[in-house]
């Protein structure tokens, strides 16, 4: 964030863009997850709390094995867990999975608190990252345009889950059973099988989103490394109309509007702060009322969806 | 019957509160800690002496409020997760009601009146915003209920380091602390070495009320009528988009003064130790009462109690400060399983069978009706 400092006010929109790019990469990943989840029926509001945890298993692993890509995969793997967690649950008959995901939230970030107490001090090697910025002179735009391999990862899922999801057996396998369990259950597919592998896909999504915020930037752990983004990536995919490549426009329109209070910040605009850093959740909750429709289904929504019904 | 039924309705959290002290004794065994001596210690902190007392019942007051705060829009159907938006703004309102009337030589008891209803009203505001988004723009309640605490929270430090700080707090931003005299005194409790602020007679009262409203009058039919079927209540002609307005202010009103009482009563003056989470878990409290206002008042107390024994787990045992979420987290999961595998497990058979004849009587004079 040191990038505005010496470019003054040039410094705000450099700012931005990094931070955007920086701050989106969780974003992307939880909301690729969640539409994979919420294309299969289900939603899974738990995600702050998976969110949180992969933070924690991902720098934990990364800080005991001294390697980040560890980290990711274990990150990965605890997400992976919370995410059958919440589809094993779902799958017992008569539950509501907004209140599973509810108490997910609360169970996973307790737990990687809980968990993660031993790992806030030492430093972990964190994720590299691609210095996109060689071609200039001035060390604000090289700093700016270092991205973190994760940023392509995500950059690359995107386009892929779209494709999945409309041109492969397993996407329509997965849309199928969204729009009609019944339809689903009649072609002999199982749909509690297909819920509970695409809640599996989203926590792990969730987690790999989360060790970005550790393994990443800033490159430590600590309880205060996630305020709300797992919460605004679920609302995110509901703007972008179940569609994967228009979750990474909005995770970046997101990615922008929170990294505008600290960009204002290092120019000396602090006056407010606060307000500034929940620009992404005022941002979300006018989002989503303006893409909400109190009489009919939103475009795109899967017809066996709870939140839409 | 109503034995019956209230036996078969605290069947789950009962259950879930067994499978969750299985569940959590073999998280600590694992993690290298003797749950023996951890239940010990929740026991003595929760409820092993009077002082043990005092504290449970200061953490239950909160809880009582936030708990209503997600069980009465419940009633309707709503999912409501904002209460600690509604607290926090609660708290705010008061604060900054309180020390501009301190200034004017009001009596305490009016200001303290007037800050009330401004933490009610900000509140109540709040939730009902996503109801009202609910019903006229169809935003999901769940979530926007959410974004909008993490907003109120934003808004409440940016007032506590902006306009309301007091200049002398340097290292801690708050707003002034209010004048002695409008802090809530305590409850007398004779010889008891009990001492409670009246917080949680609030608390108290508010709960009785919401359940004589919402169980034994028209309007809580109503109410319930939304929560059981969209359709006929619309069909019955019910003014759907006002109950729900309605109902959801009153929750956000009740978490509203509980974030009251905690400046009033506990912490003097609003700062960001305000955010402490009543408000989640009073979500926890509300689904383990299973939304019903009277059933919050004990849940509420089991919660202070498990919440206030947090400190002497971190003493005596040395366990992180995140023991009681992850207990928390456990007991929320054990009790949607088991609320899920009732049906199916079939253990409400059992109290079925003198059930059974009532039902079939009402079916018959339904059927044979006028």
């Amino acid at each position: 964030m040191n990038a505005g400092a010496a470019l003054g006010w040039w410094g705000v929109p450099l700012a931005v863009f990094a931070g955007a790019i920086r701050v989106s990469t969780p974003f992307l990943f939880v909301s690729l997850g969640e539409v994979i989840t919420e294309k299969s029926g289900r939603i899974n509001l738990g995600l702050e709390g998976t969110l949180v945890m992969g933070a924690m298993a991902g720098y934990a692993i990364a800080y005991l094995t001294l390697s980040p890509w560890l980290g990711v995969l274990a990150a990965g793997l605890a997400g992976l867990a919370l995410g059958l967690l919440h589809g094993g649950i779902c799958a017992l008959p008569r539950v509501n999975d907004t209140a599973v995901g509810i108490a997910l939230m609360l169970f996973g970030t307790g737990l990687a608190f809980y968990l993660g107490k031993p790992f806030i001090a030492p430093k972990a090697p964190g994720l590299p990252a691609i210095d996109l910025g060689f071609w200039s002179a001035s060390p604000q735009v090289r700093a700016a345009l270092q991205i973190n391999v994760l940023f392509f990862i995500g950059l690359a899922c995107a386009p892929l889950l779209g494709w999945g999801l409309r041109h492969t057996g397993i996407g329509l396998t997965l849309r199928m059973v969204g729009e009609s369990a019944d339809a689903a259950r009649a072609m002999g597919r199982s749909p509690v099988r297909v819920r509970l592998l695409a809640t599996g896909f989203g926590g792990c999504m969730a987690g790999i989103g989360g060790c970005f915020l550790s393994l990443g930037y800033p490159g430590s752990w600590n309880e205060g490394l996630s305020s709300g983004q797992g919460i605004t990536a679920v609302a995110l995919v509901i703007f972008a109309r179940w569609r994967p490549m228009a979750c990474l426009g909005a995770s970046l329109l997101f990615g922008g509007a929170g990294a505008l209070g600290p960009a204002l910040q290092s120019v000396g605009v602090s006056g407010f702060y606060h307000l500034f850093n929940a620009a992404p959740y005022i941002l979300t909750l006018a989002i989503l009322i303006l893409a909400s429709r109190p009489d009919r289904m939103l475009g795109g929504a899967p017809g066996e969806l709870s939140i839409t019904k | 019957m109503r034995l019956a039924r209230g036996i078969e309705a605290a069947l789950p959290p009962v259950l879930a509160l067994l499978a969750t002290a299985v569940l959590f004794a073999a998280f600590l065994g694992l993690s290298g800690t003797d749950p023996r001596a951890a239940y010990g210690l929740i026991w003595l902190g929760a409820f092993g002496t009077a002082f043990s007392w005092q504290n449970t019942l200061l953490r239950a007051a909160p809880l009582l409020l936030t708990g209503l705060c997600t069980a009465l829009p419940a009633q309707l159907g709503l999912v409501i997760i904002g209460g600690e938006g509604a607290f926090v703004l609660g708290a705010l309102a008061a604060a900054a009601v309180g020390l501009k009337l301190a200034a004017t030589g009001m009596a305490p008891v009016g200001i303290d009146g007037a800050m009330a209803l401004a933490a009610m009203a900000a509140g109540g505001v709040v939730i009902a915003l996503s109801g009202a988004l609910r019903h006229w723009r169809g935003v999901n309640e769940t979530i926007s209920s959410l974004l909008l605490a993490y907003i109120a929270i934003a808004v409440m430090n940016q007032l506590v380091e902006g306009v309301l700080r007091d200049p002398a707090s340097l290292n801690k931003p708050s707003t002034r602390a209010l004048p002695d005299a409008l802090m809530l005194g305590a409850i007398p409790t004779g010889s008891l070495p009990i001492s409670v602020h009246v917080g949680l007679l609030f608390g108290l009262i508010a709960c009785l009320l919401a359940y004589g409203l919402i169980f034994h009058t028209t309007f809580g039919f109503a109410t319930r009528m939304v929560g059981g079927n969209l359709r006929a209540a619309r069909m019955a002609g019910l003014p759907v988009g006002r109950l729900i307005l309605i109902v959801t202010a009153l929750g956000g009103a009740a978490a509203g003064l509980a974030g009251m009482v905690e400046v009033a009563a506990v912490q003097g003056a609003a700062s960001a130790d305000i955010a402490a989470g009543y408000g989640f878990t009073g979500i926890l409290v509300a689904f383990l009462a299973r939304q019903n206002p009277l059933a919050i008042i004990p849940v509420a107390v089991l919660l202070g109690g498990i919440d206030a024994s947090g400190g002497l787990l971190e003493q005596r045992l040395d366990l992180p400060d995140a023991t009681i979420q992850v207990l928390r987290g456990l007991l929320f999961l054990s009790l949607l399983t088991v609320e899920a595998l009732q049906g199916r497990l079939r253990l409400a058979e059992l109290l079925r069978w003198r059930r059974a004849p009532a039902v079939a009587q009402a079916v018959n004079a339904t059927v044979s009706g006028p």
